[in-house]
């Protein structure tokens, strides 16, 4: 991959689309190889600082992704994990981030198929923002 | 509710006012003890003391313009557990609004508190104040006080109050169980005190004081003050976010940070007990240090400052209560509390919060809806 391939920082859940990501994989799914996925055990457990330093770090994009609202593995982390993006989306684009650099989605267990269609449309919208301006930078 | 009596001033003297006051207050019987703040006899600076013997008050000047520390996260240390006693606690709105965010995070109660409210006119930085106070402390917030209420403002030599107070809409602790007024009263008459709480109520008739009502003067003097600082307000959201308005003027803005985390030591609102910043999840490898700086060619240290600022907005913005103690702390004059009140007062509007203004509204990242949203994720629930 060229060093102008964008890079997307996945925070999944155990339960669901780090599941569905599995599946996309073994039912033998195509999607790009831009995004590192970062297992944990519930979206409810993303602390903002998560997100920020991935994005400082020149990540040009961070998804965040977990259980369907309602079938959350720890009942409601979820929700808790909704309220954190609504806080970052409030502060990080103040700063000049795009707010479609922070995305935040549903994906279940069994939906291998919406993984990978989410990776490819995000992929591509990042490619349309360009290079995240925290490259230029010297202060992290 | 709210019951008013006179606090009786003599020779304009009302400092020594609230001195008999808080006295009468410690010898009531109903408090076992005051923290009130009081000029300290080694040196002129004001500090909170925590007082139980009514003849140790001599030094009491709650109207001092100083504002060493935020004190809610005294009172916090004094309500984490019970005492089997009441502690009047006497306090700026904003250290009253700061408590109030703590209780709500756990990190103190109301249960044996009185809180003593006094209207602010705002204070100096520490280095300012050591130089406005001189030698005779008395005098000097006998004539701020008088200074600020004849309108002739708060600027003194080539300095003035801090930007925090003069950005702060909330002068006057409505939140207090009884408030100690002075906007749009007669000073050198009397001052008022107010109970707008049962637990006030019946502390304020424990004294005895001659009744009065609110001077109808007061309510205008406050509406002004506080229209003149929501202007001065603005235009620092509006001056602070062109200066921050991307990543390379953030940068700009906190360059002359060096970590200290002196800010967050201050913050009354930094509600962790152990900050991930001064932990060894910080102390990186040295070898990663020369990895970022190969990515880069060249990156200033120490790192993680931006990260740090941002961290912190993400933590506390929304309980943010403006008090300015960040700024007041940083030994290299970054503006920090334009910065975090600019961001907070955007956090604090998604999520329809104020910050210490009751215990009953729910600490915005401590609960959440099933509905709510949803644009978030593109409508798809």
């Amino acid at each position: 991959m060229s060093d102008k391939e964008p890079i997307i920082v996945a925070f999944v859940c155990n339960w669901c689309t780090f599941t569905a990501a599995d599946l996309a994989g073994t039912s033998r799914l195509v999607y790009p190889q831009n995004v590192r996925l970062i297992r944990m055990m519930c979206t409810g457990m993303v602390d903002p600082k998560y997100v920020i330093k991935a994005l400082l770090q020149g990540a040009d994009a961070v998804l965040i992704s977990g259980c369907h609202p309602g079938d959350c593995h720890y009942i409601n982390g979820n929700y808790k994990a909704r309220r954190r993006v609504k806080l970052l989306k409030e502060i990080l684009p103040r700063f000049g981030f795009d707010e479609r650099r922070l995305k935040l989605t549903w994906i279940g267990a069994s939906e291998g198929n919406e993984f990978a269609e989410i990776i490819k449309e995000m992929v591509a919208e990042v490619k349309t923002l360009g290079p995240s301006p925290v490259k230029e930078q010297m202060v992290l | 509710m709210a019951k008013a009596a006179k606090i009786e001033v003599e020779d304009g003297n009302i400092v020594a006012s609230l001195q008999g006051f808080f006295k009468a207050l410690l010898e009531d019987g109903e408090i076992n003890a005051l923290l009130v703040p009081q000029h300290l006899p080694m040196k002129n600076t004001v500090m909170p003391t925590l007082v139980t013997d009514p003849e140790k008050l001599n030094g009491t000047d709650p109207l001092a313009p100083a504002f060493p520390l935020n004190a809610a996260k005294v009172v916090s240390k004094l309500t984490r557990k019970p005492v089997n006693g009441k502690v009047a606690v006497v306090l700026r709105p904003c250290e009253i609004r700061a408590f109030i965010e703590l209780v709500k995070l756990k990190q103190g109660s109301m249960e044996e508190v009185v809180l003593v409210g006094v209207d602010c006119l705002g204070a100096y930085s520490n280095i300012h104040y050591s130089r406005f106070v001189g030698e005779d402390s008395a005098d000097s917030t006998l004539s701020f006080c008088q200074n600020f209420l004849e309108g002739k403002g708060t600027a003194f030599e080539e300095f003035d109050v801090s930007s925090a107070c003069k950005a702060c809409e909330y002068p006057v602790p409505e939140n207090a169980d009884l408030l100690i007024g002075l906007l749009g009263v007669d000073i050198n008459d009397h001052l008022l005190v107010k109970a707008n709480t049962p637990k006030g109520t019946e502390l304020l008739d424990s004294l005895g004081l001659p009744a009065t009502g609110e001077p109808k003067e007061r309510k205008k003097a406050i509406d002004d003050l506080v229209a003149e600082r929501i202007k001065y307000r603005d235009q620092m959201f509006k001056e602070t976010s062109e200066a921050t308005s991307n990543l390379e003027k953030l940068n700009f803005y906190l360059a002359d940070c060096v970590n200290c985390y002196n800010c967050r030591v201050a913050c009354p609102v930094c509600y962790c007990r152990e900050c991930v910043f001064v932990t060894d999840v910080f102390d990186h490898e040295p070898s990663q240090y020369l990895r970022w700086a190969e990515q880069k060619g060249i990156i200033k240290m120490p790192t993680d400052t931006v990260f740090y600022h941002l961290t912190r907005l993400a933590h506390i913005s929304t309980a943010c209560i403006g008090c300015g103690q960040c700024s007041n702390a940083c030994p290299n004059n970054v503006p920090v509390m334009e910065l975090f009140r600019t961001i907070a007062s955007g956090t604090q509007k998604a999520f329809e919060y104020e910050p210490g203004r009751s215990l009953e509204d729910e600490p915005p990242l401590s609960v959440f809806r099933e509905e709510e949203f949803s644009e978030l994720t593109g409508g798809k629930d």
